[in-house]
């Protein structure tokens, strides 16, 4: 796994995660989605559910109210009102 | 000259309000930390919804189907200032500095015809702008008795103000709060948040790559332009938050160095004529001797 993937889990209040991981799953409102590097640019509202993150084959989560996600070649960032780890 | 008595009353005043401000400064110096911190990590948020945001309006060509949060309605006509200050005051010209430069384009907004309303974000804003102004006044939202300041609070503004824009009572809307530049410094600033204002001068290089939508970008945009604003808010009371820690501050930094000074001329008083009233008393008591 050379290549990582620069990911960002911000709330208003503050940066929750700030890290390289291998995966991000985000549950998107049209449907859940994984964003792998190098992914095409996307951006999209999330719904209520759960974000996955995956890194050196170790899965963590958080639970989302709703929010957004902005896909770029620079990495993947996830905006969010409310952020709990589950 | 003051009597003795009235010299050591003035001067353990002085004392105690000295012990006040000294402990206010202390206050409030632990508590900018906290305040600082709290308005730095909500930067990241703000930044990336404003560069986010800058995207999504350069991609949309259209200002006719663009919503009114983004584009204007058209009309320059009616204003709304939220201005967000403190609930306490004892904090140097904080409060008083926000107020003058809202007052100051109420005034200039009104000169030229437009309407204003005014919504008041903190209790004394409102006691400020009250002398100057009256109907033009909203409810002013209160914080008092309230720890921190959160996301709940600023969605909580954001939803009042959209409902009015929704309800088609203004058409510009511009928030003005204290920047906080460092602890010595705070900025009154005027930001406009609708129309929507930001530089999108950073917008990423997508390597030739198209944009994917999920939903559709006007989709995206009615969903972001709300909470974009709720963002700024919540961003704008964030700074006023260390900015009033700061202003208080440097003000009971100020006053307890005042304190002190008074203390020091006050004692040098008090000796002096404690000493001329033993000498008095002695050459009393010596004449008497004498004439013995």
């Amino acid at each position: 796994m050379a290549e990582r993937l620069k990911f960002d889990l911000v709330s208003p209040e503050k940066l929750v995660l700030s890290a390289e991981v291998d995966m991000v799953e985000v549950p998107g409102v049209e449907g859940d989605f994984g964003v792998l590097p190098n992914h095409s640019p996307v951006m999209a509202m999330l719904r209520p559910g759960t974000l996955t993150v995956e890194s050196d084959g170790k899965r963590q989560s958080f639970e989302l109210d709703g929010g957004f996600v902005d896909v770029t070649p620079e990495g993947v960032t996830v905006l969010a009102e409310t952020i709990s780890q589950a | 000259m003051a009597s003795l008595k009235e010299l050591r009353n003035r001067i353990a005043s002085v004392q105690a309000t000295q012990k006040i401000t000294r402990a206010m400064q202390m206050v409030a110096a632990s508590k900018l930390r906290r305040a600082q911190e709290a308005a730095e990590a909500a930067r990241p948020y703000a930044d990336r919804m404003g560069a986010v945001l800058g995207n999504l309006a350069a991609s949309i060509n259209d200002v006719e189907t663009a919503p009114k949060l983004l584009a204007g309605t058209g009309s320059d006509k009616r204003h709304l200032l939220i201005v967000a200050t403190a609930e306490r005051g004892l904090c140097g010209g904080f409060n008083s500095s926000i107020a003058r430069l809202a007052r100051e384009d109420a005034q200039k907004l009104m000169a030229a015809g437009k309407q204003v309303q005014i919504l008041c974000v903190g209790r004394k804003g409102y006691d400020v702008l009250k002398r100057y102004f009256d109907k033009e006044l909203l409810d002013p939202v209160s914080y008092q008795g309230l720890k921190g300041i959160g996301f709940d609070q600023a969605q909580e503004v954001a939803s009042r103000v959209l409902a009015d824009f929704d309800a088609d009572s203004f058409d510009m809307c511009t928030l003005y709060y204290s920047k906080f530049e460092n602890v010595i410094s705070q900025v009154p600033t005027g930001l406009q948040i609708i129309p929507a204002s930001f530089d999108d001068s950073e917008t990423p290089d997508l390597g030739g790559a198209a944009y994917d939508y999920e939903p559709e970008e006007n989709d995206i945009l009615d969903a972001l332009l709300p909470r974009n604003i709720a963002v700024q808010i919540l961003r704008a009371l964030l700074e006023n938050a260390a900015s009033e820690q700061g202003a208080r501050m440097t003000a009971m930094d100020n006053a307890t160095r005042n304190a002190g000074e008074m203390i020091d001329s006050l004692s040098i008083t008090y000796n002096r004529s404690r000493q001329a009233q033993i000498t008095k008393e002695l050459i009393e008591i010596i004449s008497g001797a004498e004439a013995l």
